[in-house]
């Protein structure tokens, strides 16, 4: 099992504790550029960047730039890397990572082929690494670290933990929880594409037994069965920390593609019904709106004392 | 992408599985000539991208001339769940003993292909009784694999070489096409214990087209969907009159229910990706003016770098260059909201602090 704690913040007795190294796959480029300068503004400890033929220049005059990622990890012993570049140089940029010992590999790009995720995903099994995303909005421990494109205002650090297939649902319902009082412990941004590196139910292993862990909130849509399998394994788990779901494309038409490659409902495959019957059963409150959120959180918290 | 039924055949006859003879046509000229061809009796059927054509009349069981003439023109003219016919295909009749299930599907949560099979096909997926389902793994279908399924389905002999055939063949194309699903339903077993695939759906991964340029005559864009594309947005045309724009599939999505809740009808779904410029909404409400039926645009921008002022520049410029004449309801989070307000002060686009706010009136207007 991995501790994803101890990948991103590690142990008090780490030399390197809560400043973990990150290094960045197409720094240079304009995406890539844009989203480095934010993650460090945030202060992640961003410690090298990766452009094939740029090795040897400097990123903003402060990060080295290497040719490949084996030497990018030589030089810093980094364990997280964070994905930039088109979905067509993905697989090789993932395999790159891979082979080179990164034990979080966050990938950004959207439109990778199925084929390729699920290439990366068996090499990653082999070398036990983490996968975020594709299609992800990222990783972060709000106010300690971002492996991510969120923009830095709707989340504040606390004690519930989000995992969410869409960006902006994921940033509109911490803003909302943040207003509520409700910080984040951690959230994790599964991705909107069919096959996800962590799916819903790896993301809920990584969060439910963190000590101080005062409640959960999955932010799902429609599309495959991930919510079920997790609303099972709550079940099956007994976990019993305050729990709320929103589901997002309960209007949506059938066999549709609603902007997300994951988003498609099949017959009554990846239907919202599905989903929100399940999370019944599980006894977690399905919210109808965002904003719905953290009232239900709260309801949930106040019956749980 | 999902192709057609002839679409899909096309391609099953290029990895040599078994099919009627058929042939596609757009107009009644054409299918005359293929009438002739084939010599009745044959069936019409309607080529459209959604299930439930036979309930729907789509599919037509044709004896000679007279009632090609009344049943050809009849199905072209059908709408299918808002699909109108894009061909019409017509296949020699068959003379079937049995009708078997075949598929093959990309299973999300295993990570895998996944077979289901059923010695009870010809109805819809969900009433298959006694489904067979088997993870497969990455790679192609073996031998041992398909002729387990066979087993399991009880074939036997002739009929359970040609389904094995049928199942390998399958898989090869799934594979080699970077296909999400491939379905055979019915697969039939004809008098003669040969195995024939009767119908045929096919969907590709999208991501994956630029590696299948063979796969290029079989996408069809509408020219809105073109641009849409081309601008990096995503973009479902529905049949409602207020059109929903946003940044980020999950808040669209999440915009439409909550619009549907409060008793509105979405025409479209128009997601401008993650960042949001005075260009992309610009572009985004040059789509929206070209489409019909639309009273009103709801827009919802959660931009935690996105300036909203840069946001109602594209709204000014939209009224002052004549392109739209519609009330916009916008919900617009990020920075200098007061400022954008202000700019937007007398014109038709309006700013709410909540989305809530902002559905009711849109709402409220389209109703007027």
């Amino acid at each position: 099992m991995i501790d994803i704690f101890d990948i991103l913040k590690g142990k008090p007795e780490d030399s390197d504790y809560k400043k973990k190294g990150v290094i960045i796959q197409g720094i240079t480029g304009a995406y890539g550029s844009l989203h480095a300068r934010n993650m460090m503004a945030y202060g992640t400890n961003v410690v090298a960047g990766v452009t094939p033929g740029k090795g040897g220049q400097k990123f903003d005059d402060k990060v080295p730039i290497y040719n490949t990622m084996q030497d990018a990890v030589d030089a810093t012993s980094a364990k997280i890397s964070i994905i930039y570049v088109p979905a067509k140089f993905f697989l090789d940029a993932a395999k790159d990572a891979l082979e080179a010992g990164i034990k979080l590999l966050v990938a950004i790009p959207e439109h990778v082929p199925v084929r390729d995720t699920m290439e990366v995903l068996n090499l990653a099994n082999e070398k036990g690494a983490v996968i975020i995303g594709p299609n992800t909005p990222g990783i972060m421990i709000p106010e300690l670290i971002k492996v991510g494109i969120m923009p830095p205002m709707p989340f504040k650090a606390g004690k519930i933990a989000v995992l969410s297939k869409s960006g902006t649902l994921l940033y509109e319902i911490s803003d909302a929880l943040t207003n509520a009082g409700f910080g984040q412990s951690i959230t994790i941004g599964i991705g909107g594409d069919p096959i996800n590196g962590t799916r819903m139910i790896d993301a809920f292993d990584m969060v439910k037994d963190i000590p101080d862990l005062e409640g959960m909130v999955v932010v799902g849509e429609i599309g495959g069965d991930s919510e079920e399998i997790l609303a099972q394994r709550i079940i099956d788990s007994g976990f019993n920390k305050p729990t709320v779901a929103y589901i997002a494309g309960r209007a949506a038409p059938k066999e549709k593609r609603m902007g997300h490659a994951g988003a498609i409902v099949m017959g009554t495959y990846g239907s919202a019904e599905s989903k929100v019957s399940m999370f019944n059963k599980a006894n977690i409150p399905v919210a109808k709106r965002p904003a719905e959120v953290p009232v239900l959180l709260a309801g949930k918290m106040e019956k749980s004392d | 992408m999902r192709l057609l039924e002839f679409q899909a055949k096309e391609l099953f006859r290029e990895y040599g599985i078994n099919l009627l003879d058929s042939k596609s046509s757009t107009k009644i000229e054409e299918g005359r000539e293929h009438a002739k061809e084939l010599g009745y009796p044959f069936v019409i059927k309607i080529q459209v991208p959604v299930g439930g054509r036979g309930k729907a009349g789509g599919i037509q069981k044709c004896q000679n001339d007279d009632e090609f003439e009344i049943k050809y023109p009849q199905v072209m003219d059908l709408t299918i769940k808002g699909e109108k016919a894009r061909a019409i295909l017509l296949e020699k009749m068959a003379d079937i003993k049995k009708e078997l299930y075949l598929s093959l599907f990309l299973n999300r949560s295993k990570r895998c292909y996944t077979i289901i099979a059923s010695a009870e096909g010809g109805v819809e997926i969900e009433s298959v009784k006694n489904q067979i389902i088997k993870e497969v793994g990455l790679g192609e279908v073996s031998d041992e694999v398909a002729r387990e399924v066979a087993k399991e389905m009880g074939l036997e002999g002739k009929t359970a070489e040609g389904f094995v055939d049928t199942l390998k063949k399958l898989s090869k194309l799934t594979i080699e096409k970077e296909a999400e699903l491939a379905e055979i339903n019915p697969l039939a077993i004809m008098q003669d214990d040969a195995i024939m695939a009767l119908d045929g759906k096919f969907v590709t991964d999208d991501n994956s087209n630029f590696r299948h340029p063979e796969l290029q005559k079989y996408q069809e864009k509408s020219e809105i969907e073109e641009r849409a594309e081309k601008s990096g947005f995503s973009l479902v045309e529905l049949d409602g009159d207020i059109a929903v724009v946003g940044n980020g599939a999950g808040l669209v999505m999440s915009t439409l229910d909550m619009l549907s809740d409060n008793g509105g009808k979405p025409a479209c779904f128009l997601d401008v990706g993650g960042g949001a410029t005075t260009e992309s909404v610009y572009e985004a409400l040059t789509l929206i003016s070209k489409m019909d039926k639309i009273k009103g645009i709801l827009v919802n921008l959660y931009g935690g770098i996105v300036k909203t002022t840069v946001v109602a520049e594209a709204f000014l410029k939209a009224y002052e260059n004549n392109l739209i004449d519609l009330p916009v309801f916008s919900r617009l989070k990020g920075t200098e909201s007061e400022k954008a307000t202000e700019m937007l002060q007398g014109s038709r686009t309006k700013i709410f602090d909540s989305i809530e706010e902002a559905i009711n009136a849109a709402v409220m207007e389209v109703k007027k």
